[in-house]
Formats: structure tokens, sequence, C-alpha cells
């Protein structure tokens, strides 16, 4: 056994890292900003990222690269198009042609529709969707800002037609990585949040003093970043079960990292609005910006307690 | 001991329920609608008779016991009306600190609702540290002049009045030098700068600059460098759910998110009864903390408190409407994203754990 990252996998996320870090919105304001969002596309564009399952990837790279784009609050798709482009992946595995209507998601331009809403669909115009086993096209509509302030949802435009068919098995994997994306998500959302008020109670004084030299302040720190390292054992361990486990294991993995991972982020995010005071409250602090993408990815694929196999009966 | 309502509460009770039937369908509790019709709303209860309870008569209140005032938050509540208006404790302030005259000339138009009043305590710099604060008044002849910076004050944006914290004296001890003034809100030297807070809202609190605004010497509270004592007594106040009016609405969002669950044909989430036994809790200790008041007792820091627990049982319905509905009902999201000011406002809960820790338990201090 050894759990460590690769030395491939620690370079691709800290590449994706310095691309968050360099292009991401570092204020609310910045969420505005088109020229920096078209540059950041631009840039991910370039990366390939969006098909890293039809070029071989892991779930393991799916959930660094989710989880840094998250942490640097990227405005653009991503877990949309990754899991269209692994339904692609999936549909043309045995080497066939790609059936019609697919073409978009291997270009990684398509995202996926979930419960007849297109998520992550900033400027996509194709989108997948999985229902049971089948695969449908279809393309994007109008879309929308809704609660995630990040994220753009589109309608469906038009009815979607089928173009393969998944089995079983396939089916749950795709759905253990949908689960494990938008927990990486989450977790990488949380990490930001966290960041976000260390740095806050370095440099705020009251009293004389800086408010993380209050153990009150130092205290709730600590434990959120306690949570985010229970919530990056999970999710390690999911994200590789996605390809390793069997299927029923895969989803069963991914679901453990899902439900501490959205506890353990809506903590951490709350956190991060009570260390910043009355600022944390204000729509202009980027904390709550960390919290609306938390509260988003956690109801796509949703997971809850009972639907964990723990083995306790 | 008796938690029912005597001969007399009860028939207020059914007294103003009457009024409530007839009155209160046009009154919004929640949304825009609610912060549009505030000031109305208030007119419409002092007239109607039950806004002032527990405060004299000569200011146009009613002079009842401060159990009066719990029987109108759980009417209003039942009602679907809009709470109290939350003046308590800057009525408090007033009572206490301000001179016979300046309570004649300013309690009436607070209480019967034609002023409106915000207050202007905290600064960017002076949050939790209030002392601290830099907004200075200097005497010019029998006027005072305002330069400084508030900010978080809730409803600057529709208010008359305001009760500012101005230091005039920089050469004592920093809580000795602060003094309080009862400010017009319209004049030349006051700009109001809005805030937006994370739930959308706009209405809720904003930015006061004041830059060269005049006060009259005469609309002091108190005298020179009684301003920390009357700061003392009005977050003392705020922090007590009691006089804030606010505690009986929580039962009532918990009775209407767990209709809610049932018409979606769900189970009730835990968070949701959890949050309907703390805010069950929150009635009783309200409904104790009010009689005990009948035996002359003041609460001091008691009311950090007090103030914890209603923080907790705020969070936790906040809590609650994500796990009923999660993100697509939008009032339920801004419910659970306004719940996570309650541990800031009126000071935070750390702020509060000190308080209780140094000067209720008498815990030494590092
Ligand atoms: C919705 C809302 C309405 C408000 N309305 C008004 C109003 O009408 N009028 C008005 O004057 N003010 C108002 N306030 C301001 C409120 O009183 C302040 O926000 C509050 O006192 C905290 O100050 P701050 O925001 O500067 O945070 P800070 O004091 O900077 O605190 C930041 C963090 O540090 C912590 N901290 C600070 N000092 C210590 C310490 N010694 N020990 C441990 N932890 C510490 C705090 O708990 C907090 O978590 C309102 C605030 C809100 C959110």
């Amino acid at each position: 056994m050894d759990v460590r990252l690769t030395t491939e996998q620690r370079e691709l996320r800290d590449a994706a890292a310095r691309l968050a870090d360099d292009l991401g919105p570092g204020s609310v304001l910045d969420l505005a900003d088109d020229d920096r969002a078209a540059r950041l596309e631009k840039a991910i564009a370039a990366t390939g990222w969006r098909t890293l399952r039809s070029d071989g990837a892991s779930g393991v790279e799916v959930a660094l690269v989710a989880e840094e784009f998250a942490r640097g609050l990227i405005d653009v798709p991503f877990v949309g198009p990754v899991l269209a482009d692994d339904l692609y992946a999936r549909l043309t595995a045995a080497g066939e042609p790609a059936p019609e209507g697919l073409e978009t998601a291997a270009a990684g331009a398509a995202t996926v529709a979930v419960d007849g809403i297109a998520v992550d669909a900033k400027g996509l115009r194709g989108l997948l969707a999985l229902e049971g086993t089948q695969v449908l096209a279809g393309g994007v509509g109008v879309t929308v800002e809704g609660v995630d302030l990040t994220r753009l949802t589109g309608e469906v435009a038009g009815p979607l037609t089928a173009v393969g068919e998944l089995d079983a098995e396939a089916a749950l994997r795709w759905h253990a990585l949908a689960l494990v994306a938008t927990a990486a998500d989450m977790l990488g959302a949380a990490r930001g949040g966290q960041a976000l008020a260390v740095e806050y109670a370095k440099v705020r004084q009251q009293y004389g003093h800086a408010i993380g030299s209050y153990q009150a302040i130092a205290h709730l720190l600590a434990e959120a970043l306690a949570l985010v390292e229970g919530s990056v054992s999970v999710l390690r361990h999911a994200a590789w079960a996605v390809d390793e486990l069997s299927a029923v294991e895969a989803v069963q993995a991914a679901l453990v990292a899902k439900v501490y991972t959205e506890r353990a982020a809506r903590t951490i995010c709350e956190t991060s609005i009570q260390v910043h005071g009355g600022i944390g409250n204000t729509w202009e602090c980027l904390a709550h910006v960390f919290l609306r993408r938390v509260l988003t990815s956690a109801e796509l694929f949703p997971a809850s307690l009972e639907e964990i196999d723990l083995g306790l009966s | 001991m008796d938690f029912r309502d005597s001969p007399e509460e009860a028939a207020f009770r059914a007294r103003l329920r009457a009024w409530l039937a007839e009155h209160a369908g046009e009154f919004k509790a929640s949304g825009d609608d609610y912060w549009h019709q505030a000031g109305r709303w208030h007119t419409a209860l002092y007239e109607g008779g039950f806004f002032g309870l527990s405060w004299p008569k000569r200011f146009g209140g009613h002079d009842l016991a401060p159990v009066y005032d719990v029987i109108l938050d759980e009417e209003l509540a039942i009602a679907g009306a809009p709470p109290r208006p939350s003046l308590g404790y800057l009525a408090h302030g007033l009572g206490r600190h301000a001179s016979e005259e300046v309570q004649q000339r300013f309690l009436p138009g607070m209480i019967n609702g034609t002023e409106r009043w915000c207050q202007g305590f905290s600064e960017p710099g002076a949050g939790s540290d209030l002392a601290s604060l830099t907004t200075r008044a200097e005497l010019d002849g029998d006027e005072y002049v305002i330069h400084g910076h508030k900010i978080w004050t809730s409803y600057s944006d529709v208010a008359d009045l305001c009760l500012v914290l101005a230091r005039t004296d920089p050469d004592v001890p920093r809580h000795k030098g602060v003094s309080g003034f009862i400010v017009s809100m319209h004049q030349p030297g006051v700009e109001q700068r809005p805030l937006k807070m994370i739930n959308g809202v706009s209405a809720e609190f904003g930015q006061v600059v004041f830059d060269g605004a005049r006060v009259p010497a005469a609309n002091m509270v108190g005298k020179p460098g009684d301003g920390w004592k009357l700061a003392m007594t009005v977050v003392g106040h705020e922090r007590e759910p009691s006089t804030l009016g606010f505690s009986a609405r929580y039962g009532k969002l918990v009775r209407s998110l767990a209709q809610t669950a049932d018409a979606a044909g769900g189970k009730v989430p835990d968070d949701l009864r959890w949050a309907a036994v703390q805010a069950e809790m929150l009635r009783l200790h309200v409904r104790r903390r009010l009689s005990e008041q009948l035996d002359g007792v003041t609460h001091t820091s008691d009311g950090s408190l007090d103030k914890l627990l209603m923080t907790w049982v705020e969070q936790s319905v906040g809590h609650a409407a994500l796990a009923v509905t999660g993100t697509r009902d939008r009032e339920n999201l801004e419910a659970y994203l306004y719940s996570r000011a309650q541990s800031v406002m009126g000071g935070t809960s750390q702020i509060q754990k000190n308080i209780i820790a140094g000067r209720i338990l008498g815990l030494p201090t590092s």
C-alpha cells in the first residue's frame, strides 16, 4: 500500500493550482470581469483537462483538478465537461466510431444534464445525460446564474436523442465519478474559504492584536483544517476507487466521501464567514461565494447517510 | 409558578388576536415587501394599542409587565405578521441614560413610529473592539460637528435619527472619552453607502459617513463621557431575545418548514426536529427571563447567555431550512444565509463567550 500521489499527479495538481491562482477571480468584483474569464477559458481549453477521461486519466486526476479549480473559484466549466467526456469515453471504449451527436462531448465542449437541467453550462452548446443506462444527447438552451455565482445552469433545448447504452457497471462507475468530482469541488471551495479566513485572521486587528491570536478564532481555523484533512483522505480513496474497485464498492466509497466532505465543507465555509465578522456577511466578501459553491455541488448528485452501507445492522 | 395566562393576559391576547385577524393580512412578514412596509407596520401596531407595551405611559407606552411583550410576539408569529419592530434596546438606552428633556423629545416619536432610528456604533476599525472607535465630535458653539465612518448600521437608509457614538475627548482613557448623540440623518453632512448582505438583501444595513454633520449639544445622551455606559446598556439589551421580540418567529418557521416537508411527501429531517426542540427551549427561556424582570432583575452579562442560545436556535433553524428544501427554495436559502449573521450582530459569539467566561464564571483572563 502506498496512497501518496505520484509525481505526475502532483505536477498536475500544481499546474491546476497555478492556473487557478493566476486567472481565477480574486474578488467578487472580478467575477464580472469578462476579459479575465475569456483568458481563463482559453487557458483551460488549452490544457485539455476537460477530456482527461478519454485521454486515459484516472478518477484521481479528475478529482485533483476539480479540487484546485474550486479552490480558485474557477468560473468556467470543468466538472460538467469532464463527466460528459467520461460518458463519451465509455461509449467509444470498444474502439467503435463515435455515434452521431457525440462529437461535441469529444471536444470537451459538452456538459451533462441532471434532472433536466444542464449544469456547469457556461458557453457550452452540447450536453449528454445518463438515464438508467441510456446515454442521451442534446443541446444547451438559455443559461442563467443561480445560487452559485461561479457557474451557470442551462435549460435543456429541445428533446434529447438516445446515442448509446452503457452496461450497468459502467453506469455505476460514472455515478461514482460524478460523486467524486462534486465532492472534490466542495473540498476545493472549502479550502479556498479556509485560506481566505486564515489570511484575514492574520491581518485584522481588534483590541490591539491580530484576531488570529485569540484562541477562539485560532481554534475555529484549526478545526477547519482538520476537517479539510479528513475530507482529503476519504476523497483520495473514493477517487482511486472509481477505476480500481468494483463498481458497487466505488459508489460506496464515493458516497462516504461526499457525505463526509459535504458536512465538513459547509462547516468550514461557515467558519470562514464567522472569522470575517460583519464583512463576512456581505456580498463583497468571497466567503459566501465559496459557501454557495459548496451548497450547489452538494445538491448536484446528492448523497445521504441512508444510502451508505455501513455494515452496522 | 404558572405558565398559563392570567385572566388579564388572556383578555389582552384575545383582543390582540381579534385585531390581528383584521389588520395583519396586509403586512408581509419577509422579503422586500416586509422592508418597505416596516414603518407602516410599526404605526399600525402602535395605533392599535399594541406597541410599547412595557414602556412608560408618559412616552406613549402602556406601563404593562414585560410578559405582555411575549404575548405580542407569540401572537404576531401565529398570525404570520411581521415581528415587533426591534427598538427596545434603544429605548432602554435612552430611558436609562438620557435627561428627562431628551426623553420627552425623542421617546414618544420612537415608540409611536413617527421617527425611525438606527444605531451608529460600529466602525470599519471598531467592531468587537468598540472602544477603539475614531468618529469624533467637536464642540462648535452650541453644536457638535461629527466626522467619522460608521458601518453595519441596520436600517440606516430609512432612519430619521441615528444614535451615534463619537469621541469627544481624545486625551482621556478610551472608554471615558466617548459620548452618545442623537443625530438627524437628514442633513448634508450625512452620506449613505448601501451594503449588500450575502443573501442578496440591501435593505438590512448600510454605511454612514459623517462629514461635518451637525448635532445640537442638547441632543447628547447624558453627559460628555457617558457614551460607553450608554453603549453597554444598549448592546446588553440588544442581546436579549426578550427585548428583540424574534423568538416566537423561530417556532413559526419550524412549523412552516414541517408543512413544506410534509407536502413534499418526504420525512421530517432530523435537523428540523432538532430546530423545533431548540425553538421551544427559547420560547420557554424568554418566558422565564421576562418573569424574572417582575422582580426588578435587570440582566446584564446574562444577555450574553441569551444571545448565544438565540444564535444557536436561529442557526439550527437555518440548517433545517437547508435540509428541507436545499437551495431550491429561495426564501429558505436566504433564511439560512441570514442566520449566519446572528453570530456576529450585536456582538459576536466569541465575544459573548469571553463575557460569560470572564464576568459570569469569573475565570481568569490571560
Ligand atoms: C446583520 C448585522 C447588523 C448589524 N447592525 C448593527 C447596527 O445597527 N449598528 C452597529 O453599530 N453595528 C451593527 N452591526 C455590527 C456588529 O456589532 C459587528 O459586526 C460586530 O460587533 C463584530 O465586529 P466586526 O464586524 O468588526 O468583526 P471583528 O470584531 O473584526 O471580528 C472578526 C472576528 O474576530 C473575532 N474576535 C474579535 N475580537 C476577539 C476576541 N477578543 N476574542 C475572540 N474573538 C475575537 C470575532 O468574534 C469575529 O469572529 C451589525 C452586524 C451585522 C452582521
